[in-house]
This record gives structure tokens, C-alpha cells and sequence, in this order.
């Protein structure tokens, strides 16, 4: 196609791109192209990811001995909830809709950029608004209640920088608020010809999925810490059972929208991951429409299950029973997934390159992690393992076995994209591999400790769990060398590794249509679509010099 | 395409698309805020299910009459602003457009005035948690009207700020169809801007009975 265009017009001696067209501070500063605001995103977040990474390096250097020696309890408290608000609120939630959401999906259905650009860029300055009041808690010392700011805790007894980090995260949410509605509208109003809803990339259904819960859950969250900053500020009992209030109505609420949020944080992935299946196993998905639904399907049925959190809070048996039987069937949904991707693996043409080994690796450890979500949902298990290292070792197995690796994935395969470059495919293979290793290393010890009965969200633990505990630090060095790895060598990339053309994989699917970097508008001729989705049976003909008919 | 047709900015294909971008756009926000009171509402339903003598004694502190009063002011400026976008089509009867923005704000000011004044009456009758509550007549659950009042203050000052925010937006809808830039991308956002003033209007009709009438 480009050759094509070459005879027709002489072409320009620089191919204008998104990055290069305009270099002037105020259009890097207020962009309105996706693409731009992704590309922030994307920087932003890699920042805040190895900031989230220190408490938690402190963490598993603590946990090397059994006795607190290297921190006081107190500073211990601290380092988790940085760790968990940090990782969860500031990277995990943002990370693939905001970053490869933001600059893919335009491109995905055919469209110049989102529905509202002006309120793509809002969600952004919003989101590093809320990222800096939370930066500012932690200059004040920090906040020792965990992530999840348990009242009365958070509102009568802790003496931590509770407000500037409340009003961080109620700041920040509107930024997923934001990105939600843009989603949606976009999804709905601005697909080219021919992008029907059952030829839609499964991705871009993740993202819809995701983007349901954006829209329904965030905004409770927002009221339940405004009602928790309230407490705070003016010492009212609205969760305070001493005033009156009931503390569980604060768990309920918080969960409504935070369980909901784990599925923000997987469901990304889950697309992601359905198409690095496709490209590199050059098949057709296996399923479109079942894997397609059972994102939508995930996102309604983690409405319905918030209450597996409170098993031991003292809820009433039967709701614990009714929100057990609701959390056993979210794991419908997301086998189906599982099958139907191992089923487009199987007699396909595999290409074994990065992004499919963080593929291989999600599968695997997504199964693990979802697999063990199943004990914790039955009750009489969960009373055993309940704040347990169980627990720990389960939610790691999904956040970073699954999102991180699919961010990873990601990352490697969209890398051509977004900056024109390849990158280094030695070095990918061996840091994917680092980090399946280095990952299972740290998380898995934690699956037995727990079992064994070691206790999260404390320094100090029985010198019997202590080699177990060895184990796991061990294997978060090695993590966290493969997470450093990537942050060389796609810097390193950028000038050093070749132009990567259009289409580096081969791969269907209207961004790939485009150059790399893709000019400013998206499309040099604006895209139809005239066949189904991953139609690699086509693509293998053409590759092979068939005439297809 | 004739003027009409062409879509206001680039990412869209025709005007036609641009305005059901923006309606759904809309929607989907005001869906966001019915979660968002959803929340405290809910709350406040389970304490009400928990303390009802408390609710309903402290609910009869509340003067239903200036409530009544401030709902009528309400419905009238949601009467204004539908007038007004039914202007906005008219390119040539802006003068009414401006005219019937301006009394919608004016009768949210009005809205706000008498919710201050109100606010003030009930801190001298003690009734405002954390600066001032000392009630004239002691309440029979202190702990329990205490609760009451502090959802009542919360939920109002959140529609309170949602009409704040209303009114900042209308006058400065005013200021730009004052100038000569005015043109269709106005029009769409002041027709979607009505929606969000009748959501709040409705956000109040359903406060109203459930803080001042069934008490």
C-alpha cells in the first residue's frame, strides 16, 4: 500500500507522524490527539509502577528475618499501604485503558480519535492531580491503615496523612470516570464502515467491559470516601459505631466498588491477551463471541460479588452464602476464556516471540490465581485462610501474574507501533522469562506460608516459616530485574533499533493498517472493513502466494 | 454538506454523529452521578431502617414549607431552562435564549439563597453537627439525630455544589452567546446542559420527601 502511494505522489522527504508534527511545549503539554495523552499516560505510570515497587522491596527485605529489624511496625504499615495505594489505584487501574486503551482503541474501530478529546485530556491532569495529593500523604509520613482504610481506623485512630491521601484517590477517580464515558461513546458512535459490533478487535470488548465498570462502580467509591473525609474532618459518625454509624456499611461500600475493581484491572488483559493468541498462533480466535461476552459477563457478575471480603466481618450466613454461590460463577466466565484461548493455541502456527510468552505466562498464572480465588470463595476455606499470606499469594497471582504480564505483552507488541521502533528481541525473550520465574519464585512460598497460617500486614513472623520466606524475597530480586530490563532496552530502542514498517507481526486488525508512528488524524486513507475479525486463514493464503478467490 | 450537516470538531464524520456522541456522552455521565448520591443515599436508607423513632423525630426539626418553597423555585427554573433550549435552535432569537439562561441562573441563585438561609436557622437551632449542635429541645436519641443531620447537610451541600457548578457554567454559556462568535457547538452543549440542570432538579425532588416529608 505505501509502495503504491509512492508512484502516485512523490512522497514527503520526513513522513509527519503524531510525535514529530508539532514539537511545541504547549501541544505536548495540551495535547488533545489520543495518542499524545497515552503516550503521557504511559510515562506517568511507569513512574508511579517503580515508586509502588520501593515499599514493596523494603517489604520482602523486612521479611527476610523473622524479628522487625529493619523497620519499626509502625513504618511497616506504611510501606503496605503505600505499596497497595500506589499499585492499585495509581498503576493497576490506569494501566492498560489508559496507556494501550487510549492509543489503540481509536485506531481499533477506525476513528480519528476518541468521542471527547478535551475530556481525554482532563482525565489525564486529573489523574496526576490525585497521583500528587497521594505523593504528598507520603511526604507527610505516609498512611499505615492498608489500602482499604477500614473504619474506624482510617477516621478515629489513625494518626497518618489521611486527608491528602483520600482526596488523591476521590480526585483520581474521576479520571477513570472520565476515560469510562469517552469509551463508551466512542465505542458506540464512531466505528468506520463495516466495524460491526461482532467484528469489534476483543480488546476493544475488554475495554467496553472495563469501561461498564468505570462508570458504575467508581462513582461509590467517590461518595464513600467523601463520606469518609467527611468523618474524618468534622469527627461525625457516619461509620463510627460509637456515633451511631456501622463500620460494615463502610466495607460494603468500599467493596461494591473495589472487588468490581479487580476485574478493571484483569479485564484489559484479558484482551490484550486474546490478541497476541491470535496474531502469534496466525489463527482465527478460537470463540470470538463466547470470549467477547464473557468480558461483559465478568464485568456484571462482579457487581454481584463484593460481599466474598467479608465473610469473617460479620455479615449475616446467608448473605455470605449467596455472595459465595455469586463468586464461584464468575469463574464460569473466565474459564471460558481460558479454553478458548488454549483452543486457538492448539494446531496453531505458533511464532514463540515476547509478547506470546507474556501471553503463555498470563494463561498459566491467571489459572493459578483464579483456581485459588475458588477456595477463598468457599467460606468454611476462607475462615482458614482469611488475612493469610493465601490471600497475598492469590490477588499477586491475578494483579501481577495476570494484568502486569499482559501489560508487559502489551508493551512489546503495540511497542512498533506507538514509537516506529522494534525492540530487541534477545533481550525480550530472556526478561519475560525472568520474570515468569522470578514471579512464581516470589509468590508461590507465599501460597504454602499462607496455608501454614502466616499472617499478612505484620513485620515479624514464626522462625519456622523463615526458608519459605527466603524463597520468595529471592524471587522478587529476580522480578524486579526483569522488570528493569524492559525499561533499558525500550529506551534503548528508540534510537537504536530498527524502523519497524506498518505491520512488524503480520497482523490484522485496522491499527496495523496505519504507519508506525501513525500520523496525526490515525489513517492516511480512513479504513472499511469488509471481513470478520483475526481473519488469519486470508492473511496465511496471501503469505504463502495464493491466489485467494 | 451544508453548514448544519458539518460536524463541529474533527474526530467526527457529520453533525449528525457529533450529537449522538454527545447525548450518549451525557447520559452516561448523569449515570455516573446517580451512583454517586446512589451511595449516600443508600447509607442513609439503612440508618433510617435502623434509627426510625430518631430519623423521624429529628426529620421534624426540618421546616417542610421552606423545603416546599425551594422545590417550587426549582421546577420553575427547570421549566426556563427547557424554554431555553428549545431556543436554541434559532439562530436569530438569541436575545430569548440569553434572557431565559439568565433566569434559570437567577432562580438556582435563588435556589442556593434560601438553602443559606435555611442552613443558618438551623445552626441557631443547634442542629449542625461538628460546629454547632446543641439543640433548643434536647432530642430523645442525641447519638442517633445527630446521624440524621449529618446526611442532611452532606446530601443537600452535594446538590448545593452540583448547582453551584451549574450556575458557573450557564453564565458562562450567557457570556458566549453574547459574542458573535456563537455558533452550533454552543447550542449542542447548552442542549446537553439542560440535561444535566433537569438531573439535578430531579436529584432534589427525590431529597426533598425522603428529608423533609416522611419524617
Amino acid at each position: 500500500m505505501s509502495e503504491l502511494q509512492k508512484t502516485i505522489e512523490p512522497s514527503p522527504p520526513r513522513r509527519l507522524n503524531y510525535i514529530n508534527h508539532d514539537w511545541s511545549v504547549a501541544s505536548w503539554l495540551w495535547p488533545k490527539d489520543h495518542k499524545r495523552i497515552g503516550v503521557m499516560y504511559l510515562v506517568t505510570i511507569t513512574f508511579l509502577f517503580f515508586l509502588g515497587s520501593m515499599p514493596a522491596i523494603l517489604i520482602r527485605l523486612e521479611l527476610l528475618t523473622p524479628k522487625a529489624h529493619l523497620v519499626t511496625h509502625d513504618i511497616y504499615n506504611r510501606l503496605f499501604t503505600m505499596h497497595g495505594v500506589t499499585m492499585v489505584f495509581f498503576f493497576l487501574i490506569p494501566s492498560i485503558p489508559t496507556t494501550f486503551g487510549n492509543i489503540l482503541l481509536p485506531m481499533m474501530i477506525g476513528a480519528r480519535d476518541l468521542a471527547f478529546p478535551k475530556l481525554n485530556l482532563a482525565s489525564y491532569y486529573v489523574f496526576l492531580i490525585g497521583a500528587i495529593l497521594a505523593m504528598v500523604s507520603l511526604v507527610y509520613g505516609g498512611v499505615d491503615t492498608g489500602w482499604t482504610f477500614y473504619t474506624p481506623y482510617s477516621t478515629t485512630f489513625s494518626n497518618s496523612a489521611m486527608t491528602p491521601m483520600i482526596f488523591g484517590i476521590f480526585i483520581a477517580g474521576f479520571s477513570s470516570i472520565f476515560t469510562g464515558i469517552n469509551f463508551i461513546v466512542t465505542i458506540h458512535t464512531m466505528r468506520c464502515p463495516g466495524m460491526y459490533w461482532s467484528r469489534l478487535p476483543l480488546f476493544v470488548w475488554s475495554l467496553y467491559a472495563t469501561s461498564l465498570i468505570f462508570i458504575l462502580g467508581t462513582p461509590v467509591l467517590a461518595i464513600t470516601l467523601l463520606l469518609l473525609a467527611a468523618e474524618h474532618a468534622f469527627g461525625v459518625g457516619i461509620f463510627n459505631p460509637a456515633l451511631g454509624g456501622d463500620p460494615l456499611l463502610y466495607q460494603h461500600l468500599f467493596w461494591f466498588y473495589s472487588h468490581p475493581a479487580v476485574y478493571i484491572m484483569i479485564l484489559p488483559g484479558m484482551g490484550v491477551v486474546s490478541e497476541l493468541i491470535a496474531t502469534f498462533s496466525r489463527k482465527r480466535i478460537f470463540g470470538y463471541h463466547f470470549v467477547a461476552y464473557s468480558s461483559v459477563a465478568i464485568a456484571i457478575l462482579g457487581f454481584l460479588v463484593w460481599g466474598h471480603h467479608m465473610f469473617v466481618s460479620g455479615q449475616s450466613m446467608y448473605a455470605g452464602m449467596v455472595f459465595s454461590v455469586l463468586s464461584f460463577l464468575v469463574a464460569v466466565p473466565s474459564a471460558i476464556k481460558v479454553f478458548n484461548w488454549t483452543l486457538t493455541l492448539y494446531k496453531g502456527s505458533l511464532v514463540l516471540k515476547t509478547p506470546l510468552l507474556y501471553a503463555l505466562g498470563f494463561i498459566g498464572l491467571f489459572t493459578i490465581g483464579g483456581l485459588t480465588g475458588l477456595f477463598l470463595a468457599a467460606m468454611g476455606v476462607d475462615v482458614h485462610v482469611h488475612d493469610t499470606y493465601f490471600v497475598i499469594a492469590h490477588f499477586h497471582y491475578i494483579m501481577v501474574g495476570g494484568a502486569m504480564m499482559a501489560y508487559l505483552g502489551a508493551m512489546h507488541y503495540w511497542w512498533p507501533k506507538i514509537t516506529g521502533r522494534m525492540y530487541p528481541e534477545g533481550w525480550g525473550v530472556f526478561s519475560a522469562v525472568l520474570v515468569f520465574f522470578g514471579f512464581n519464585l516470589t509468590f508461590f512460598p507465599q501460597f504454602v506460608l499462607g496455608y501454614m497460617g502466616m499472617v499478612r500486614r505484620v513485620a515479624e513472623y514464626d522462625a519456622h516459616f523463615q526458608v519459605l520466606n527466603v524463597l520468595s524475597t529471592a524471587g522478587a530480586s529476580i522480578l524486579g530485574v526483569g522488570y528493569l530490563l524492559p525499561l533499558g532496552y525500550f529506551f534503548w530502542s528508540l534510537r537504536w533499533e530498527p524502523k519497524a514498517g506498518p505491520n512488524p507481526w503480520n497482523a490484522t486488525g485496522l491499527e496495523w493498517q496505519s504507519p508506525s508512528p501513525p500520523p496525526e488524524l490515525n489513517f492516511e486513507v480512513m479504513p472499511t472493513v469488509n471481513g470478520p475479525p483475526y481473519d488469519y486463514d486470508t492473511v496465511a493464503l496471501h503469505e504463502e502466494g495464493i491466489k485467494h478467490v | 454538506m451544508s453548514e448544519a450537516e458539518m460536524p463541529v470538531s474533527m474526530q467526527f464524520d457529520d453533525a449528525a454523529q457529533e450529537h449522538e456522541a454527545a447525548t450518549l456522552g451525557m447520559w452516561t455521565f448523569l449515570a455516573t452521578e446517580i451512583l454517586f448520591f446512589g451511595g449516600v443515599l443508600m447509607a442513609f436508607t439503612v440508618y433510617r431502617r435502623l434509627y426510625p423513632e430518631a430519623f423521624s423525630q429529628a426529620g421534624h426539626r426540618l421546616y417542610p414549607w421552606i423545603g416546599t418553597a425551594n422545590t417550587g423555585v426549582l421546577l420553575f427554573s427547570s421549566f426556563t431552562m427547557a424554554l431555553a433550549v428549545h431556543e436554541v435552535e434559532g439562530l436569530a432569537r438569541r436575545n430569548r435564549l440569553v434572557r431565559y439562561l439568565i433566569l434559570t441562573a437567577l432562580l438556582g441563585a435563588t435556589f442556593i439563597g434560601v438553602k443559606a438561609i435555611e442552613y443558618y436557622i438551623d445552626y441557631r437551632e443547634g442542629l449542625m453537627p461538628h460546629f454547632n449542635f446543641h439543640p433548643v429541645e434536647p432530642f430523645e436519641h442525641p447519638i442517633q439525630s445527630q446521624l440524621f443531620f449529618v446526611f442532611y447537610f452532606f446530601l443537600t451541600m452535594l446538590h448545593a455544589t452540583h448547582m453551584i457548578i451549574g450556575i458557573v457554567i450557564m453564565l458562562f454559556y450567557v457570556g458566549r452567546t453574547r459574542r458573535a462568535d456563537y455558533a452550533h457547538d454552543l447550542r449542542l452543549k447548552i442542549e446537553m446542559f439542560g440535561l444535566y440542570w433537569h438531573f439535578v432538579d430531579i436529584i432534589w425532588i427525590f431529597l426533598f420527601p425522603i428529608l423533609y416529608l416522611i419524617a
